[in-house]
């Protein structure tokens, strides 16, 4: 397909094998992602493990609608993502614009419910500190840091990967960026890991105790 | 305490002399491998220096392929033997014989706090009889500390929030440094005492000297009436709430099917964390003491909660 | 000696001389904004030589105060801060970048026949990163310090320290970033831009080690980066995490900080090992003994690394069942060391020695880095462990890896390669001196250690009983010795870049592919991008040995087409 375009970077002398550079370091970098996340989980698993009715009981108190919908949009982003990453590989403009476009509405979407029910959070006194809402269970403090630390952090990644899917979406307008450039299916791969994640997070901050 | 230089410190518990059998061996080990290495570098270095006269030439088959999984063996079985005896010194040693004496340790920035089974209390300081096991129960007040007498080849750290145990036998009387061995902040290389192995009739005596206090079980039990706990465990309650007589040590059931031993971090959740590990039978009613309690009623709690095995047990 | 020397030295200056990677362009911005990773390992050894000055003088303050067992110098809190400081820098701002992002960024691409890495604007950003996070955490110095070690434990540093606890974590939370992204770099280079004919098995073996130790970077790093972020959410944001008392558990703190920490010393020594190889091979004249054991040690290394941190939480309150068995991996993960050691040694044998600067720096390693490995034994038996740990016995034990092992490891390395880096040489006489003077000046220095910490030395103790101080003396008089070995190769080998003479493609007459090319390296590395046919290391026919008086090795790695 395009293995005779010379590559866009140096020290690669074709695209394709430019391509396939991008992809295996991309690859590499979620690894190391995945590492970072799993500290977390780990934390998580160590606490419910002594902690299993705290847990249930402060798991209780997230909100689930919000919770739901935000993993559809996730999932839904994903599917606009990988449709984008393949549209860009065949080299179809609009579509690869409009999957753009809907991935990062989508995106900014789940920031929207997330901000929404963070407000809620705060609201129902559900930040670990003095004035915490189920005060009889210190250990439900513990919940709520892994809730806040890792949906902080998810959202934090959420959002760099907005910014780069933008990015590429202006980029392919203006033309400034080729369609073969690898960066669409390395912002695919990041796009997958950071929906990933959550669905590694919905269970285990919304679904536990509601069984 | 030691004077002049020494190369070797003094071995003042039964652990110490095993410790030091297994440090001599390694010695010896580790100084004929070294010397094994030194000899060939400095033979080879010699020998093979460029334009000297020996032999090059190709090396025999048998040196480049057996030689290399030879050595790889022996280098394992010398690991697996060195992990063997060590690992039997420290099973041997784990668990402290019943009836130790039970000294309780009270770690805080920047002192150590002992207190003996009849309420003498130190600070920096702990006097302990020779020849018989001594158990150390200990907790801390604020941040990680580590107890770390040299003497007995004993170290174990001392965390807040929960008791962590380590016992010794001594054997030779003597004043022996006792040393904080976990960074805990600005005077840590201050957190220094002294323990004192004496003849078990001089401990008596001076046992028996030290400034009288209730003991802690009997503290205990004042304070088991006045916080409320024997309102729903004593026997004539009528809250349907496990007896406590007899429980220390004993193997509970609880309600999600588990069993575990009430040793003395068992006892301790149940009084601040109830809701964790509920009995069989039981409903989850046991109000929290958490942030109601300092750690020294919780030692005097459990104390009294311990000897209720002595006096009530069919 | 001095008729090699004259062998290695180009004639003087022709007419026209090629451009090299150095003037092929000149300005401060050509420097600053260069992707070229010849270029950037450069900007790496400026930063790092300034840490490692940071981080020596902390060490200075302690071994200063030390003299005597009361306080003169420093009040407690200064005292702290300054081990804190030189654990701190040394660790992450000078040991884990050290030899892969100087001596690796440098060669990797010249030693597998690419012209870069694989991602070289990647390879700027991370030198920028770098110094952000060198910069903050000097910031955190000179704002007043920190005083927890540098090992963070909780609930100390989030609960009671006083120090800049919040600036020196971000420093190094940002630092790791400039690790993965150097990592993920070397991992796909090695991969994908290997020349024509360099299958895995024919790379150097200090191409292996950069790749070893960069799958341990990445896979480490991050844990390290959420450790740190759980502390500063808790010290900030009072968030409870190892809190005991709202159910938090410190030792979570530990399982999580040694989980990369442990890796994290092997990232530290895996990159000497392949530095000692190239070194001793060329020295000696001969092949690597046993190439296929060495690569599967490195392996074996990288792997059981991961599973043996508890080691350093043996009287932590851990349960025996788990003291054990890391116990046993503790063990396990020895006899690959001992296996390397084994092998340097034999490649010694019948082979043509000659004993310029980088093979007194890797026979000084060897020696030092055996009793490190060793005393690594008795620390991984339980009931010695429980006696020596936190005592200067692992103090001991650690220098003598770091940086009787990897300093060391880190300047024979540059003695080495500078002719090929600088294109210049240095006076041998000097830099024979140093390299012996480094030996017996870290003998001095850290041997006492093991001594006083058996006697029950505890470690980060400013004020000390009596009847250690001449163990301290002794050790901190070795420690002037040492300054001088280290201040001397940084004066000579200045001196060089003015007045050394030049150096040709190949003065040590190595088989590598970095030598086939001129030193210092056009910016492409290569002319025409080599092929390779061989295996590394050929510098004697297959069933011969080595030739005592001809130069040129038997085969080079590759040649230019």
């Amino acid at each position: 397909m395009s293995g005779a375009a010379a590559a866009r970077h140096k020290p690669w002398r074709s695209l394709r094998r430019e391509r396939e550079a991008a992809s295996f370091g991309t690859w590499i970098f979620i690894g190391s992602e995945a590492m970072f996340f799993a500290g977390a989980l780990l934390g998580y698993a160590v606490y419910r493990t002594l902690w299993p009715e705290a847990f249930a009981e402060a798991g209780r108190e997230t909100n689930l609608v919000y919770g739901t919908v935000n993993t559809a949009l996730l999932l839904t982003s994903s599917l606009t993502m990988a449709v984008a990453a393949e549209g860009a590989r065949a080299r179809l403009r609009r579509l690869t614009l409009i999957c753009l476009a809907a991935t990062a509405v989508l995106g900014l979407a789940f920031l929207v419910v997330k901000g929404l029910e963070y407000r809620e959070d705060i609201h129902k006194h559900l930040v670990p500190g003095p004035g915490f809402k189920l005060a009889g269970t210190p250990a439900a403090q513990i919940f709520f840091a892994f809730y806040w630390l890792a949906t902080g952090v998810h959202a934090l990644h959420l959002s760099i990967g907005i910014v780069i899917v933008g990015t590429l979406l202006v980029q392919a307008w203006r033309g400034a960026s080729p369609l073969a450039s690898p960066a669409f299916e390395s912002a695919g791969l990041y796009w997958h890991f950071v929906d990933l994640v959550w669905i590694f997070l919905y269970p285990l901050l919304y679904l536990v105790g509601r069984s | 305490m030691n004077r002049g230089v020494s190369l070797w410190p003094p071995a003042a518990s039964e652990y110490a002399t095993a410790v030091d059998a297994i440090f001599i061996g390694l010695l010896v080990v580790s100084g004929a491998i070294l010397l094994l290495v030194a000899m060939l570098l400095l033979v080879f270095c010699t020998r093979y220096r460029r334009g000297s006269s020996a032999p090059r030439g190709d090396l025999p088959e048998f040196i480049r392929r057996d030689v290399e999984i030879g050595w790889t063996a022996a280098a394992l079985f010398l690991a697996l033997f060195i992990f063997w005896w060590a690992a039997s010194v420290q099973i041997h040693a784990g668990t402290p014989p019943p009836g130790a004496l039970e000294i309780h340790v009270d770690a805080k920035q920047w002192m150590w706090k002992t207190r003996h089974p009849n309420g003498a209390r130190e600070i920096n300081a702990l006097h302990v009889p020779r020849g018989e096991a001594v158990r150390l129960v200990m907790t801390s007040q604020d941040v990680i500390h580590s107890f770390f007498v040299p003497a007995f080849r004993l170290k174990q750290d001392v965390l807040p929030g929960r008791f962590t145990e380590t016992w010794f036998r001594a054997t030779q009387p003597g004043e022996y440094h006792l040393l904080c061995a976990e960074f805990c902040g600005t005077d840590h290389a201050r957190m220094r005492g002294a323990v004192t192995v004496m003849e078990p009739e001089e401990y008596t005596r001076w046992a028996a000297a030290q400034p009288m206090e209730l003991d802690l079980a009997a503290e205990g039990s004042a304070l088991f009436t006045s916080l409320g706990c024997s309102g729903c465990h004593a026997a004539a309650s009528s809250v349907h709430a496990p007896s406590l007589a007899g429980i220390y040590g004993r193997v509970i059931h609880l309600s999600d099917g588990r069993t575990v031993r009430a040793d003395s971090a068992y006892i301790r959740d149940s009084i601040l964390q109830p809701k964790r590990d509920v009995v069989a039978g039981y409903a989850p009613i046991m109000p929290t003491f958490a942030g109601l309690l300092d750690e020294g009623e919780l030692q005097r709690l459990l104390a009294y909660i311990e000897s209720l095995r002595a006096a009530e047990r069919r | 000696m001095s008729g090699i020397t004259a062998e290695r030295a180009a004639p003087e200056a022709p007419p026209t001389r090629e451009d090299t990677y150095l003037t092929a362009e000149t300005g401060l911005a050509s420097w600053l904004l260069s992707t070229d990773h010849k270029r950037i390992a450069l900007l790496y050894m400026a930063g790092l030589t300034l840490f490692f000055f940071v981080g020596a003088a902390g060490a200075a303050a302690v071994r200063l105060e030390l003299f005597t067992p009361e306080a003169n110098i420093l009040t407690a809190d200064a005292y702290n801060r300054a081990f804190t400081l030189h654990g701190t820098i040394m660790v992450w701002f000078f040991l884990v970048p050290s030899i892969p992002v100087t001596l690796g960024n440098f060669l990797v691409p010249l030693m597998i026949g690419a012209r870069d890495l694989a991602f070289p604007r990647l390879n700027l950003i991370s030198w920028y990163v770098f110094m952000a996070a060198g910069a903050l955490a000097i910031w955190s110095l000179v704002a007043g310090g920190v005083d927890t070690g540098w090992t963070f434990y909780t609930p100390l540093s989030t609960a009671f320290a006083n120090g800049h606890v919040l600036t020196a974590a971000a420093a190094v939370f940002v630092a790791g970033f400039s690790t993965i992204a150097t990592a993920v770099n070397f991992i796909a280079t090695v991969h994908l831009l290997r020349a024509p004919g360099l299958t895995w098995f024919r790379l150097p073996l200090f191409v292996w080690a950069i790749y070893a130790t960069s799958l341990v970077m990445v896979l480490a790093t991050p844990v390290l980066s959420m450790v740190l972020l759980l502390v500063f959410a808790e010290r900030a944001f009072g968030i409870p995490i190892f809190d005991p008392a709202r159910g938090g558990d410190p030792l979570l703190f530990q399982h999580l900080f040694w989980f990369y920490s442990h890796p994290a010393v092997y990232i530290m020594i895996l990159p000497a090992f392949g530095v000692m190889s190239e070194i001793i091979t060329c020295f000696a004249r001969r092949q690597i003994f046993g190439y296929t054991f060495m690569v599967y040690a490195i392996v074996w290394i990288a792997v059981v690394g991961f599973l043996v941190w508890g080691h350093h939480m043996f009287v932590s309150g851990q349960s025996t069942f788990a003291n054990l068995a890391f116990s046993f991996l503790s063990f396990v993960v020895a006899v690959p060391s001992a296996i390397k050691v084994f092998n340097w040694t034999a490649t010694l044998y019948r082979g043509q020695i000659v004993f310029d600067a980088p093979m007194i720096y890797a026979l000084g390693f060897i020696g030092l880095f055996t009793i490190g490995g060793l005393t690594g034994l008795f620390l991984a038996s339980i009931p010695v462990d429980v006696h020596v740990t936190d005592t200067y016995f692992v103090v001991a034990h650690f220098h003598y890896i770091m940086v009787g092992g990897a300093v060391s490891a880190f300047y024979g390395g540059l003695s080495f390669w500078w002719p090929k880096i600088t294109g210049r040489l240095y006076p041998e006489g000097w830099a024979r001196f140093a390299a012996v003077t480094m030996f017996f000046g870290f003998g001095f220095t850290f041997f006492p250690m093991f001594i006083m910490g058996f006697l029950g030395m505890p470690r980060r103790y400013q004020v000390y009983p009596p009847e250690f101080q001449v163990w301290h003396v002794l050790s901190s008089a070795g420690a002037v010795i040492l300054a001088v070995a280290y201040l001397l190769p940084m004066g000579y080998l200045a001196w060089s870049l003015f007045r050394g003479r030049r150096a040709d493609p190949n003065p040590w007459g190595a088989t590598g592919l970095e030598w086939q090319t001129s030193s210092p390296p056009p910016k492409e590395n290569f002319r025409t991008l080599p092929v390779v046919e061989e295996g590394p290391y050929l510098y004697h026919p297959e069933h011969a040995g080595p030739p005592a008086l001809e130069r040129e090795p038997h085969r080079p790695q590759g040649s230019q087409q």
